[in-house]
């Protein structure tokens, strides 16, 4: 069934339930523990598996001994690429939703080793400690080759990605010429820049737990950001069919984008299930964690020429990430260089080099994350050169269209965004020169960034329930990483058909529910969220029909425009004495329930015609330690326009979050590589840094008012990534006016503050 | 995890019988004490080190903190880090120590860990903890990772070309500075070993931490009468700002005469595989004017040896800037 999109309309009305800022509907069994991750389905007679991982880089295994794993007694089997089952040979039969081009990676395969960790042997035993006891014993020799893990190097052979993912976009053609407009620019910074790998880890690791059936059916329960996804999966690679795998993930602990692609405990776990006939369940351990992707390592170029008052007359943007050698990664990291800022001359550039790495992955705003600060901190460069107040040269170069397009936004409140996200910090009391805050030792700097981030919709469907107690269940296989999907979804349904929070339940992360995209790019409520509205406004329809058919009904003849749906009761506008409940309305017509299903599809025709986009404005406070070199962040102000916003509370927790981690994308967090072992050597939560509650401080988040009738019919745009965009731009410009010095690699650890 | 034996004693004589025979130090021991695990079940876990047997003694008695005849404190080997570090008479004694404890770890992890645990914590080396890599200390023979890997966190001081690893306590930094004696019961009987000579350089044995050998007991940490409260101080510098290892620490100590140091104690942390003391800087502070200018002239000495690796030779520069900003706090001069 397909639901004609229809205008944002009933949102809006006196007692809606979308705009408030609802607890989650999950709290509670978050909380108590009530709430079941992969790893925590028991089931009889379950098997645990633990991951054997390479010690090389590169090279081939020559020989696995597992004769003492296996002799002890309580392991079940130790699987290696030697006596694997067979497994399919094309590459289609691997690809997942969210696979770039090329040949994905494939556990157990053969003996090639294509990068450090790599899992090459999974011991199955009756308990995990043995397992983990088992896997000790088993002694693999190698036949090592030279690794290339160094980006710097490898950039040398760099080459042109074409569009190898979905929702990659190539950057455009160069407009004008940059490199003479820069040559010949009055004022002009060229700057060089590096991203440190960082590494997901949300804090649930990922397991799968997979439910062996008499039948030879299977259940499956994976950390995942999209059940459908996992899915097709183990069919396409164990050859199943889909009605003999049903995957049932209704809670996810955070992921991240490491959860966009199956992982390969998922493998390892069916792989163990399907041949030894029982249940399994593997899990990684936290350094196992930083064996699979990553946030790709970049090095980047951003030059920026002006006139003397500001015009923006060259934008160049180069970046090389890494890619693997199996698979072209591509983000989305220059674009937008070309789109913020009014330009005549702009030259965008993106190439990938190819290291013995596994394959970056998705990682919380992907590209922009790691593109936008370093055009963001050469925009602060270029206006400490100008003695500009950096927000007024961004006014300066301020766009309404899109110049890389040349269309129009749907909408863009940045301005707004830059008055209010000012006015709260106060940024109008800086004093513009660098070293001129200082309290003691402690030097004080407030820097600025903008933040953008896409605003997406996919095709997605729902179902609906409705009993005649007034209960509602709407369903779709989408998941809730932790933005709080139930909430918000729960919210619309409750909304359209106007019924208390607590008659409507929303459900997830189940294969068998109706189809719903992948979970990540900020696009649930966009998509998942105009199914919903499409399935109960399509309920809303039907009843409103029921109740104008009743030829003694109070509310026969009129249609459901001239109704409003609250407490439970279809409302007469015109008279609000005339009223029926949802109750009687069935009941009169002697139905119990009441069904549907609805798909969603974007305004494809409006949305081309436009750029479509959250952005915000990010004001950052930091006090720089003179002589130790340490930063902290006391201070941040996010507004940010993102159109709708479904709930303030957990919206506003979605951009905490992500400003959290923005901090620590500009002051601690790296996975450090060994060069000559090609290996990520930090790989625990004691010596990879994230933000503790000590480095943060007062942040402060603004929704700006933003409508919106062409993103979705919601006109909300998602804020799971928006929140993290350009934050470490901003505490990299405040650092530089704190001390006088620029730094452009992250993170700015302390030793290179003292070094600058 | 290796299967292994466990064993709850209730007298620290059962305890020793427990370890007894065993020969060499504690560190390369088969049969090892638990106190509160934190350290080393992490490490078993991780099959970095791989006991045969543990001897649990977290119900000898041995978790008071008491007064000792001389003036000083006796604190127990199995008194909990979070009791010690807010014990009133240490608070108010031996400020230092308190502060130095309570810049470790988190407080979960301090309600948990005990001050004989402490001493015998080992290396957050990543190289120590990755049995896919090479390391000395936890596999002789095998080379050093650190050496031509990554070494941000690694020794500045004292290293060997066998390994750079460094001591990760912030509390034996403290204990250094204190000048503590650590109390052990042996089949030999009682005896005690001064702070400096507890734990070791690498050397060729980076595999050895301490000198405690492999059948004895940590039973108290006795701390001397003089506290030094009115003038030290405990700075720790790190990655963030609680949670995370030294990269420098310093705990810096005076007796003031007016404006004069009478005497100096200076230890540092994160610099070397034993918490770093030397005799020639704090006799380059004895008797010299509390002024940064001193305090900068007694920090270029401690560190006149100081060598860096690839990526850890800021260490030098920033410890230089710790100890002059330490000794600054402790003697209360205006940094201007
Ligand atoms: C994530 C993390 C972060 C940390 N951060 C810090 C930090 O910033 N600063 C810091 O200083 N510490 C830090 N620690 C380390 C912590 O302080 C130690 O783990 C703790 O002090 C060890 O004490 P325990 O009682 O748990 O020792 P256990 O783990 O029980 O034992 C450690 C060793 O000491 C031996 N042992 C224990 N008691 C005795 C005794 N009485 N006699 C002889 N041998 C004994 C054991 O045999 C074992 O070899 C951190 C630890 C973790 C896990």
């Amino acid at each position: 069934m397909i639901a004609k999109p229809t205008i944002p309309d009933p949102l809006d009305r006196p007692g809606s339930q979308i705009g408030k800022p609802v607890s989650r509907v999950d709290g509670r069994l978050k909380v108590t523990g009530g709430a079941k991750y992969a790893a925590e389905f028991n089931t009889p007679g379950l098997a645990h598996g633990y991951i054997v991982s390479s010690a090389i880089a590169r090279g081939r295994i020559l020989a696995v001994d597992t004769a003492k794993a296996l002799a002890l007694p309580g392991v079940l089997q130790v699987f290696t690429h030697e006596n694997r089952p067979s497994l399919p040979w094309f590459d289609r039969k691997w690809k997942d939703d969210d696979a770039p081009k090329g040949s994905p990676f494939r556990p157990l395969y053969d003996a090639t080793i294509h990068h450090a960790l790599q899992p090459i042997a999974l011991v199955v035993a009756e308990s995990f400690e043995l397992a983990r006891y088992a896997a000790r014993l088993i002694h693999v020799t190698y036949e090592a080759d030279d690794h290339q893990t160094d980006l710097r190097e490898a950039s040398a052979h760099a080459f042109t990605p074409g569009k190898d993912k979905g929702g990659f976009q190539p950057p455009p053609k160069p407009r004008g010429d940059a490199d003479r407009a820069l040559a010949e620019a009055e004022v002009s910074v060229d700057l060089q820049f590096t991203q440190a790998v960082e590494h997901h880890n949300p804090m649930e690791m990922h397991a799968s737990t997979v439910v062996y059936h008499n039948d030879g059916t299977l259940t499956v329960h994976d950390k995942t950001q999209g059940p459908l996804n996992t899915q097709t999966y183990v069919c396409n690679v164990f050859d199943l069919s889909k009605d003999s795998v049903r995957v049932i993930s209704p809670f996810v602990g955070g992921a991240f984008g490491s959860g966009l692609r199956p992982q390969h405990q998922l493998f390892m776990a069916a792989l163990a299930a399907i041949t030894l006939k029982r249940s399994v369940r593997v899990e990684l351990t936290r350094p196992q964690m930083f064996s699979f992707g990553h946030r790709p390592e970049t090095l980047q170029r951003v030059a920026l020429g002006a006139r003397k008052d500001g015009t923006l007359t060259a934008v160049i943007h180069e970046a090389v990430q890494e890619t693997s050698q199996n698979e072209n990664y591509v983000e989305v990291v220059v674009n937008w260089s070309g789109q913020q800022y009014t330009c005549d001359n702009v030259r965008l550039d993106y190439k990938l080099a190819r290291m013995d790495t596994h394959t970056p992955l998705d990682q919380r705003a992907p590209g922009a994350a790691t593109g936008i600060p370093a055009l963001e901190i050469a925009i602060d460069a270029l206006a400490a050169k100008l003695g500009m107040d950096p927000l007024e040269l961004r006014l300066k170069n301020y766009t309404e269209v899109d110049p890389n397009t040349g269309k129009p936004f749907s909408s863009k409140e940045l301005r707004t965004c830059f008055r209010q996200g000012a006015e709260r910090f106060g940024w109008h009391k800086r004093s513009h020169a660098p070293r001129s805050m200082r309290e003691g030792r402690q030097l004080v700097g407030w820097g600025m960034a903008t933040g953008v981030w896409d605003a997406m919709q996919g095709q997605a469907v729902a179902s609906a329930r409705l009993g005649i107690d007034g209960t509602l269940t709407v369903g779709s296989a989408t998941a809730d990483i932790g933005p709080g999907t139930y909430t918000a979804m729960t919210q619309i349904a409750a909304d359209i058909l106007g019924l208390p929070i607590d008659q409507v339940s929303f459900q997830l992360g189940d294969s068998n529910l109706p189809m719903a995209p992948l979970q990540g790019g900020s696009w649930t409520v966009s998509s998942v969220g105009s199914a919903v509205k499409a399935v109960c406004d399509r309920l809303r329809d039907k009843l409103a029909g029921l109740a104008a058919g009743l030829n003694d009904g109070p509310l026969k003849g009129l249609r459901a425009d001239d109704l409003v749906f609250a407490d439970g009761f279809l409302i007469a506008k015109a008279d609000p004495s005339w009223r029926m409940s949802i109750t009687e309305v069935m009941r009169a017509n002697d139905l119990l329930v009441l069904e549907d299903e609805a798909r969603s599809i974007p305004y494809y025709k409006s949305q081309m015609q436009h750029a479509l986009g959250t952005h915000s404005a990010i004001f950052a406070e930091v006090r720089v330690d003179e002589d130790l070199g340490t930063v902290q962040v006391t201070r941040v102000v996010s507004a940010v326009a993102a159109g709708r916003i479904i709930n303030p509370k957990t919206a506003r927790s979605q951009v905490m979050g992500a400003v959290v981690w923005g901090i620590g994308m500009a002051l601690e967090e790296e996975s450090m590589t060994d060069q000559s072992l090609g290996r990520f050597m930090n790989h625990d939560f004691g010596e990879y840094h994230i933000p503790v509650n000590a480095d943060v401080h007062d942040i402060d988040v603004i929704f700006v008012e933003e409508q919106d009738d062409i993103v979705n019919p919601l006109g909300a745009k998602g804020v799971g990534e928006i929140g993290i965009v350009g934050v470490p731009a901003a505490i990299a410009n405040a650092i530089y006016h704190a001390t006088g010095k620029r730094l452009c690699d992250l993170p700015i650890t302390l030793d290179r503050i003292l070094e600058a | 995890m290796r299967a292994f034996s466990y064993h709850r004693p209730d007298s620290v004589d059962a305890a020793l019988r427990g370890v007894a025979g065993q020969s060499g130090t504690t560190t390369e021991a088969a049969v090892k004490f638990v106190a509160g695990g934190t350290n080393l079940l992490d490490l078993m876990k991780a099959d970095v080190m791989r006991p045969e047997r543990l001897v649990d003694i977290s119900r000898l008695g041995l978790d008071r903190i008491e007064e000792t005849a001389d003036g000083g404190l006796r604190l127990g080997a199995l008194a909990r880090n979070a009791d010690t570090a807010h014990d009133e008479r240490v608070q108010a004694r031996y400020p230092m120590l308190s502060k130095a404890i309570l810049a470790g770890a988190s407080a979960q992890l301090r309600n948990m860990a005990t001050n004989g645990g402490n001493l015998l914590q080992r290396t957050r080396c990543y190289y120590f903890y990755d049995t896919g890599t090479p390391c000395n200390k936890r596999e002789p023979g095998t080379g050093c990772g650190a050496l031509t890997g990554v070494n941000r966190i690694h020794a500045i001081l004292g290293a060997s070309d066998r390994c750079i690893a460094v001591h990760p306590s912030d509390m034996c930094v403290a204990l250094a500075a204190l000048e503590a004696v650590v109390r052990v019961s042996g089949p030999r009987g009682e005896r005690t070993i001064p702070f400096a000579d507890f734990h070791r350089l690498p050397g060729d044995t980076p595999h050895i931490d301490s000198n405690l050998a492999a059948d004895e007991l940590i039973t108290a940490i006795d701390l001397p009468a003089e506290g030094f409260a009115d003038h030290s101080t405990y700075l720790k510098v790190r990655d963030r700002a609680s949670y995370a290892f030294a990269l420098v620490s310093v705990a810096a100590a005076l007796e003031m005469d007016g404006q004069t140091v009478r005497t100096a104690r200076l230890a540092l942390g994160g610099v070397a595989h034993k918490p770093w003391r030397d005799p020639a800087a704090e006799a380059e502070l004895a008797g010299r004017p509390a002024s940064l200018e001193s305090f900068r002239k007694a920090a270029r000495v401690l560190l006149r040896d100081a060598r860096g690796q690839s990526h850890n030779a800021f260490k030098i520069g920033l410890a230089e800037r710790a100890i002059v900003r330490a000794l600054a706090e402790a003697a209360g001069v205006e940094h201007p």
